[in-house]
């Protein structure tokens, strides 16, 4: 394997990380808020259907972005209801919204567009386009960091760097401020958060709120960036990747972005080396890399990896106790 | 608030609390009916009363935790609404609760400024946070390590974060409620102190609890409440515990248990070696040996937390252990496929399980169901080998319902809607009626209320006298003091001292369950 191949490997390796970042960070926000949400599978692929939408519609990408973040908040927002107010079941709740969010997609894009579910091919302008950065081509030149520079670091649009960004501003939010303390707070004990005078109705919300608006720039990211247009269930469990790096992260930000590359990485291999021979054993067929996310993810929850303590309020409505 | 105005507010003498009329109901339950109280400031004022008084609901319609149905609060004088938390708050109002109010994987000083910080960031307020904490453990004895996290830290000193917190949100006015209830005596008292010398600084305490001793130590005056009314309100120098008992049950109660000296058998129970793993894989229970005999009570006294709860799970046959146990001289198996607590039973013994609405009833079934757990293959359950009989597991429950003066007598009940006592009294009603050689039971009397607490120890003592054996795990000093024939104190998962209750007293258990172990006595 030559130093081009790995930084191929690499570079879609960032590019397919993403949206499982920045679907995992929605899920963190969410769940270290108390609020389990297997919904963010089904808010991605509405803010997927509708910012491809509107931007084959007017042609304009962050049009198309704000309608995606618009439709994924809005589902968040019914999580919110049924599981804060309402105080349902919170994986049933989600479950609804995957299954609303599958149908629904698909209905009004067969009657939007008459093609079988899609969106019309975007270009132009109604995408995001590769970022690149000065000088990539002079440097590209110099030997090493010319090409990690350019080909590595350089030519992603727009969303990939602000998956990147969401990191340390997760980081900084949860330890260093005091939402982020009171959000920490409310995951773990809502009972202290009431009794200290805060509301964990309004905290709980604005958690499933920045959630929803997470999971709005994945799902535009998936049509609008790395795909030019929508396909139906186009998200295909990347949702419910997200989670299970969620877990494997521990709940924590920095461990989510080396998660999320993880599994972009190996979906990066299964795309790249369709068929790989390794001595003793013969060819591994295609189909076992492409599963390989999937292991990982059943290796992963079924608790292989050290003990993940979720918060411990997480999954409970908040209900006043009877005296 | 500055010098003057306290001063102010005292010469006008308007009280610091004034609650008039209050009422509150859940439902059809009337919690709080016309209720007036009016707290001097810088006092410390009681209120005792019996659980399902109305006390916790009370206080938390003061700290805006539930609203009042009718009437008014003032504070100061001032008429003062507080529709939640974040006005009581603001009046100045501070609680300690029961069950403490923190988050567990969070610093002492997370815990202290949550809600209660000021500006985008943290930093400044953890530094003002850490400054105060830092007065304060001089001032009053209140010392916290500010880093600590919260669940690595002693029940005492969660406490102490939490009166923290109140003094951080400079509350003038503090309710603690059943604060005693996790701590050894001497951080009891030490508890005290802090309070005392709160009070000092002028500051109005408040301490529900439904300890008369501790109430007859600590507070300048007293309120009792019965069944959601207050009945009274004295000053804590002119009254005595029997009074303060009569008022709160509404009947003259014996506060000591009138029992003939024992007269022990031989042993029903020995214990050697026993040895539990806890669930991080420590050892929970180190070594533990100790015989109780026919015809006795053996009370296992020490703070919640040093190895009660596993010691009741391992001999009830609930969870596994190591060493050597024997009833009647008939060794059992303690960890094997022969260990579940059918086995327990078949040898003779009997479990009333500490949580009763976890591990003794199943709280969604109907008494007589309840009355039959354990117990379905008794032929006086069943029509045939496979048929229960429903019609006389209904009147069987009836008449031990009426014998163990269960209220109401109704077998078709769900155990949730009967109140603590009553769902105890049908635990021990199923388990005693079988006329064991050994009953096991872990707080007989948490959460019930004077009037069945009487009735339950006479249980217990009849069937002490009736020649069997009984293991007592108590938390409540004075239950013990009062049932005990000998008394093993409990600390850190193993027995630090065994004492005759004849020659022993508080002063010396409490020591010892501070681990603080004296001179070893034959």
């Amino acid at each position: 394997m030559d130093f081009a191949t790995v930084l191929q490997l690499l570079d879609s390796t960032l590019r397919l990380s993403t949206p499982l970042l920045l679907a995992c960070l929605a899920g963190l926000f969410s769940e270290r808020a108390g609020i389990f949400d297997i919904g963010l599978e089904g808010k991605m692929l509405a803010s997927a259907f509708f910012s491809a939408a509107v931007a084959a519609a007017t042609g304009s990408a962050l049009l198309g972005l704000a309608a995606g973040m618009f439709a994924s908040m809005a589902l968040a927002a019914l999580h919110g209801l049924a599981s804060i107010t309402f105080r349902g079941n919170q994986l049933i709740s989600g479950v609804a919204i995957n299954f609303l969010a599958s149908g629904l997609t698909a209905l009004i894009g067969q009657n939007w567009f008459k093609l079988g579910g899609r969106t019309p091919a975007l270009s132009g302008d109604a995408r995001f386009l590769p970022i690149d950065f000065y000088f990539s081509e002079t440097l590209s030149s110099i030997p090493f960091i010319g090409p990690i520079y350019s080909e590595l670091l350089s030519g992603h649009t727009l969303m990939v760097y602000v998956a990147l960004a969401a990191v340390p501003a997760t980081w900084w939010i949860l330890f260093r401020t005091r939402f982020g303390l009171q959000l920490r707070a409310v995951g773990e004990n809502p009972e202290a958060v009431d009794t200290a005078g805060l509301s964990v109705t309004a905290l709980r919300y604005q958690a499933t709120l920045i959630c929803g608006l997470l999971c709005g720039l994945a799902g535009a990211y998936l049509a609008t960036g790395m795909a030019a247009g929508f396909i139906r269930d186009m998200t295909a469990g990347k949702g419910f990747i997200a989670l299970a790096a969620l877990i494997f992260a521990k709940w924590r930000p920095g461990y989510a972005l080396l998660a999320c590359l993880l599994f972009g990485l190996l979906e990066a291999v299964a795309i790249r080396f369709q068929n790989i021979d390794v001595v003793g054993v013969g060819t591994v067929p295609v189909q076992f890399m492409q599963a390989l996310p999937y292991i990982l993810t059943v290796v992963i929850l079924a608790g292989f990896i050290g003990k993940a303590i979720p918060p411990r309020a997480g999954g409970e409505p908040y209900a006043k106790e009877r005296a | 608030m500055n010098a003057n105005g306290s001063d102010l507010r005292r010469n006008t003498a308007a009280p610091a609390i004034e609650l008039r009329n209050i009422s509150k109901s859940f439902g059809a339950v009337i919690a709080n009916r016309d209720i007036s109280l009016s707290v001097a400031p810088g006092t410390i004022h009681g209120i005792v009363g019996e659980n399902g008084a109305g006390k916790s609901t009370l206080m938390s319609i003061l700290y805006g935790f539930y609203r009042a149905d009718a009437g008014e609060i003032f504070i100061n004088g001032a008429p003062t609404k507080i529709p939640d938390s974040k006005a009581a708050i603001a009046a100045g109002i501070g609680m300690v609760h029961q069950h403490f109010k923190l988050v567990h994987n969070f610093t002492v000083l997370e815990n202290v400024v949550l809600g209660a910080e000021d500006g985008l960031t943290l930093r400044p307020t953890l530094a003002r946070a850490r400054k105060l904490l830092t007065d304060l453990a001089d001032e009053y004895e209140l010392n916290v390590d500010p880093n600590a996290v919260v669940e690595d830290l002693s029940v005492g000193h969660q406490q102490r974060v939490e009166i923290l917190k109140a003094l951080f949100r400079r509350a003038d006015i503090l309710i603690l409620d059943e604060p005693t209830g996790v701590l050894t005596p001497p951080e009891a008292d030490h508890l005290f102190r802090i309070l005392a010398s709160l009070r000092d600084e002028g500051k109005t305490i408040i301490l529900i609890t439904h300890k008369l001793r501790e109430i007859m130590a600590a507070t300048d005056t007293v309120s009792v409440m019965r069944r959601g009314e207050m009945t009274a309100t004295l000053k804590t120098s002119e009254t005595s515990p029997e009074q303060l008992a009569e008022l709160m049950v509404g009947r003259k109660v014996l506060l000591r248990v009138d029992k003939k000296p024992a007269a022990p058998g031989p042993a029903v129970l020995e214990v050697d070696g026993l040895q539990v793993d806890g669930e991080r894989g420590e050892t929970a229970l180190k070594n533990i040996s100790f015989t109780v005999r026919a015809g006795e009570v053996l009370g296992v006294a020490g703070v919640a937390g040093n190895g009660q709860s596993e010691l009741l799970r391992a001999l009830g046959g609930i969870s596994p252990a190591k060493g050597t146990v024997r009833v009647n001289g008939k060794a059992i198996d303690l960890a094997g496929a022969d260990s579940g607590a059918d086995a327990r039973r078949r040898s003779g013994i009997a479990h009333v399980p500490e949580d009763r609405q976890s591990l003794g009833l199943v709280m969604e079934f109907k008494a007589w169901e309840n009355m039959a757990f354990g117990y379905h293959d008794d032929p006086a359950f069943s029509r045939t080998k496979w048929l229960l009989d429903i019609e006389a597991m209904r009147s069987l429950t009836g008449v031990a319902l009426n014998k163990y003066d269960v209220r109401p007598v109704d077998p078709n009940l769900v155990a949730r809607n009967f109140s603590g006592g009553n769902q105890q009294k049908i635990v021990l009603a199923r388990e005693i009626d079988r006329n064991p050689d050994l009953l096991i039971v872990g707080q007989p009397t948490r959460g019930v209320d004077i009037g069945a607490i009487e009735f339950i120890h006479q249980r217990v003592l009849e069937l002490r006298d009736a020649g069997k054996a009984v293991l007592l795990v108590s938390v409540e000093l004075d239950e013990i003091l009062s049932l005990s024939d000998r008394i093993a104190v409990m600390f850190a998962g193993e027995i630090i001292g065994t004492r005759d209750a004849s020659e022993t007293d508080e002063k010396e258990l409490g020591l010892l369950m501070a681990g603080i172990a004296g001179e070893a006595r034959p």
